[in-house]
């Protein structure tokens, strides 16, 4: 392949220097090994070692490069660049606040991951060998348990930007269905009750934006509606 | 300059399957723990392992862990410690089904119980017949485990310090591990971790090589910080190149594909494995597959346009298969090499993968250098697990799933025996020298003032080139000479890069210079343990010593049944003896013979 090159308008603040975040136009060569838009923002970092970003396993497992990405989150390791149409227009995930660059503060988001109890409860002493699940029982955990709290999700719901510290958010209430579903978990009605708010669970208004940017096609939305049954089902 | 200092009663480097496991066990005991991350912990490395755990519960195929032990002293050349190693099998069953107690969700057999899948290496009857040991949650075992891990954690209040880097082990004058030193990623502050005990969770340092399936952060940090104070890394020659890396992109792909069947071809379709293993075949141990797959090409039997990859098959499983048990896999290969594994064969190479050395530790968790004539005295408050230690469980080379294991086992025995020394007494907080902190100011210091430097991606790239060609799947006495001198060369201008960011906020180039100089400790251990170690044994494999009757895979334990130490100062190598006395009476030991499978 012979060499293409790609321009950027990327999102730059630091508060270390700058008053106010502004748009870097730049404009990068790439080698034929770069596929994705990571490779291309490490390339980048070899002209501008000051572009900040977030970044671990390049193969869309750790979740730690999530950005927008043309007006819409993904995961940049996941992105083909020669897919994208130019100019790459590149800001942080919308809605946290932002610590430089293309990193924001993902604290609310992880807070309300851990306001649903994300870990498994059951009070009955174990048996000596593993907990039985059938394999039908297990498969209603895929879907669920993949999430890499990558953010994209909450980051584009419109409900979590207005109420980002009540509303649980998508990827949470993913996680809560996650043990919702789980035939070990014993805490069925303490987790509905938990939900059980004008905020927490129902502010989701099935916009799907979730649904559309998971990089794991995963699916938030259907997981919400589950619990939403089955807040239904026991107040009859 | 003064430096904030915080005190606990111990700290944790590295939230990864090992730290996240050992914080667990400190938590329940009680003691004041912090536990120090780069990346927020589910980011870590572990996340991306995908075959599975070894254990035998004996699920689907009989099994026991005299046959694991077995296995994984053969796999080890010989070269695994067998009190670790008995140790490691023995434990097995209680730490994976803890797991499943955490909430890990285990795929699961028609009876509910976990599911198991067979893996490179593993036998019944001691290398007879393969066996289903591998406990697997799809190919997402990683991911499942590190979350259930870190859950778990989170009900147990563990106080975690994300996006904190540590940069320098603190020790006083006797050599006491008091702590460590470590920068605010968010505010580029510096500051003291006073503790009674230090436990390092570091992960691997795979990014010394080019071509490698690790992630960014793996640059071996914790082996640069023991390095750096005086602790010899052991058995830095031995490095596991994985046979199946995606062409061009690294990105693995998981052995638990030939464990549900999947076949290596060369460039006539042949299954060219049934030559190397007639045995086990596509599933010989990794060292034997990957260096089978190097002979292919090198004789031109390879595939594509540069005959540079084989493939690997499995367009002969049913669609439902690949779907239910190889989801990743199916979409990593479409993502990174552009096929639909259900259609057609992936492309694939040998790449680096594991370390199978590191910071020298004790079946316990302490870390042990040599003292007045006894080659394992343990440093006082000090102790490593995961890939970062070296217990020794994986000697020349490890088998698939026994580093999760490695990580479970060792984690909590490392928590444990922090707690017992701690009640013991042996624990006191010892006063932090005056200038704990005056190094790794120096470091920074020396960053932000450097004038005419080199780029820190140039000097990272000419280290991996040079590691890449040097210390490779095929080593030769003349490249490792020059390998010697080539990354000798390197490590000087490491001493003068220079970053152009000096921003204290989230500054980036200045977190990869500081640790391109600990993937430069790695690769210098490396590059010298391996020019040093004149014979064939597990991955490290030598073209001057073949096979031969008297030498059995070019093994030479007359001169070479012992572990290597290599120490920063002076770039200096020791040897030490591997223990080959199981650790309770009555265990068999298993007697050297040669590897065949
Ligand atoms: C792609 C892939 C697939 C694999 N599949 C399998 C498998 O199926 N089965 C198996 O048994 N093994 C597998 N392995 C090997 C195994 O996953 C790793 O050896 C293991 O996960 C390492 O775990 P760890 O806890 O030692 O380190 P890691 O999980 O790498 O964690 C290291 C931790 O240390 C922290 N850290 C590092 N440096 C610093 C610092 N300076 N300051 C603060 N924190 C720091 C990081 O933030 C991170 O939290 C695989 C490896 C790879 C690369
Ligand atoms: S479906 Fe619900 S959670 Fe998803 S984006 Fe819409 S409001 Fe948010
Ligand atoms: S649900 Fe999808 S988008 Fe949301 S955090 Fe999880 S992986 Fe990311
Ligand atoms: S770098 Fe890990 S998800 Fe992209």
């Amino acid at each position: 392949m012979s060499k293409r090159s790609v321009h950027f308008k990327i999102y730059r603040y630091d508060p270390d220097k700058d008053e106010k975040p502004y748009m870097q136009d730049i404009t990068v060569e790439l080698e034929a090994s770069d596929k994705k838009l990571l490779d291309a923002l490490m390339r980048l970092r070899g002209k501008d070692d000051s572009l900040s970003f977030r970044r671990s396993c390049r193969e869309g497992v750790c979740g730690s490069d999530a950005m927008n990405i043309n007006g819409k989150n993904g995961l940049a390791c996941l992105t083909a660049i020669d897919d994208l149409p130019q100019p790459v227009v590149l800001r942080p995930l919308p809605g946290l606040p932002v610590i430089r660059d293309l990193i924001v503060d993902m604290t609310q988001f992880f807070k309300q991951y851990h306001s649903i109890k994300p870990y498994l409860i059951n009070e009955n002493p174990p048996p000596e060998r593993e907990r039985l699940q059938s394999p039908e029982d297990r498969e209603e955990l895929n879907g669920l348990y993949e999430c890499i709290l990558c953010a994209c999700c909450s980051t584009s719901c419109p409900s979590f930007w207005w109420n980002p510290d009540k509303f649980v958010g998508p990827a949470g209430l993913l996680a809560a269905y996650r043990f919702l579903a789980d035939t070990r978990d014993e805490a069925t009605s303490e987790r509905l009750d938990n939900l059980e708010d004008p905020y927490r669970l129902f502010r989701c208004h099935s916009i799907m934006n979730c649904v559309d940017v998971c990089p794991k096609g995963l699916n938030p939305t259907r997981a919400i509606g589950k619990i939403k049954d089955m807040m239904v089902a026991r107040a009859v | 300059m003064s430096v904030a200092k915080r005190t606990f009663d111990a700290v944790i480097v590295g939230a990864g399957g090992a730290g996240l496991r050992a914080a667990l066990q400190l938590a329940e005991s009680g003691m004041k723990t912090a536990v120090l991350t780069k990346v927020f912990p589910t980011r870590s490395h572990t996340v991306a392992a995908q075959g599975g755990v070894a254990a035998s519960l004996g699920n689907s195929t009989e099994d026991n862990w005299h046959w694991h032990m077995y296995d994984t002293v053969k796999g080890s050349d010989w070269l695994g410690d067998q009190d670790a190693i008995e140790f490691m099998c023995r434990k097995a069953n209680e730490v994976v089904v803890e797991l499943e107690h955490y909430g890990m969700p285990f795929d699961r057999t028609d009876n509910g119980k976990i599911y198991q899948r067979p893996f490179g290496g593993h036998s019944q009857h001691y290398g007879k017949t393969p066996v289903s040991r591998s406990c697997a949650a799809a190919d997402r075992t990683g991911h499942a485990m590190l979350h259930a891990l870190y859950q778990r954690n989170v009900r147990a209040n563990t106080q975690f310090f994300v996006e904190w880097m540590a940069l320098d082990l603190i020790r006083d004058a006797e050599g006491n591990v008091l702590g460590v030193t470590a920068l605010e990623m968010e505010t580029g502050e510096v500051c003291i971790f006073h503790a009674r005990a230090t436990i390092f969770a570091t992960g691997g340092a795979g990014r010394i090589y080019q071509s490698s399936t690790n992630a960014f952060i793996n640059t071996g940090d914790g082996l640069g910080m023991a390095a750096r104070a005086g602790i010899p890394l052991e058995d830095m020659e031995f490095w596991q190149f994985h046979p199946t890396g995606v062409a061009g992109a690294g990105v693995l792909i998981t052995e638990g594909v030939r464990g549900e069947g999947g076949i290596l071809r060369n460039n006539s379709g042949e299954r060219f494995m049934e030559r190397y293993a007639p045995n086990l075949k596509d599933l010989a141990s990794r060292d034997v597959v990957s260096r089978a797959m190097t002979t292919e090409i090198n004789e031109g039997r390879g595939c594509g346009p540069d005959k540079d990859y084989v493939l690997l098959d499995i367009t002969h499983l049913a669609p439902e298969t690949i779907m239910k048990r190889l989801p990743g896999i199916r979409e990593i290969a479409i993502q990174f090499a552009g096929v639909d594994p259900i259609k057609e064969p992936i492309p694939v190479v040998p790449t680096c993968h594991y370390q199978m050395g590191g910071i020298p530790t004790n079946y316990k968790g302490q870390v042990v250098v040599p003292k007045d004539g006894d080659p394992n005295v343990a440093v006082s408050g000090f102790y490593a697990a995961g890939e970062c230690a070296c217990a020794s469980v994986h000697g020349a080379n490890r088998l698939g799933t026994n580093s999760l294991l490695d990580l479970l086992v060792f984690g909590k025995s490392a928590g444990e025996t922090v707690v017992e020394d701690n009640l013991a007494g042996n624990l006191p907080l010892r006063p932090l020298p005056a200038d704990a902190a005056e190094y790794s100011l120096s470091r920074i210091a020396r960053l932000e003032s450097q004038k005419n430097g080199e780029s820190v991606f140039d000097v990272g790239l000419e280290m991996r080139r040079t590691m890449q060609k040097h210390a490779g799947v095929f080593r030769f006495d003349n490249l490792l000479k020059e390998g010697v001198e080539a990354i000798l060369k390197v490590a000087e201008r490491s001493k003068t890069t220079e970053i152009h960011d000096k921003s204290k906020v989230w500054n980036t180039a200045r977190m990869e210079a500081l640790e391109l100089d600990n993937l430069i400790e790695v690769a210098k251990a490396t590059m010298v343990s391996a020019e040093a170690r004149k014979e064939s044994r597990g991955a490290h494999v030598r073209d001057d010593a073949p096979d031969t009757p008297e030498y059995p895979n070019g093994r030479n334990d007359n001169e070479w049944l012992k572990h290597t130490l290599w120490y920063r100062e002076g770039n200096r190598l020791d040897y030490k003896p591997v223990n080959l006395q199981p650790l309770n009476e009555g265990t068999e030991q298993i007697a050297l013979a040669k590897r065949t499978y």
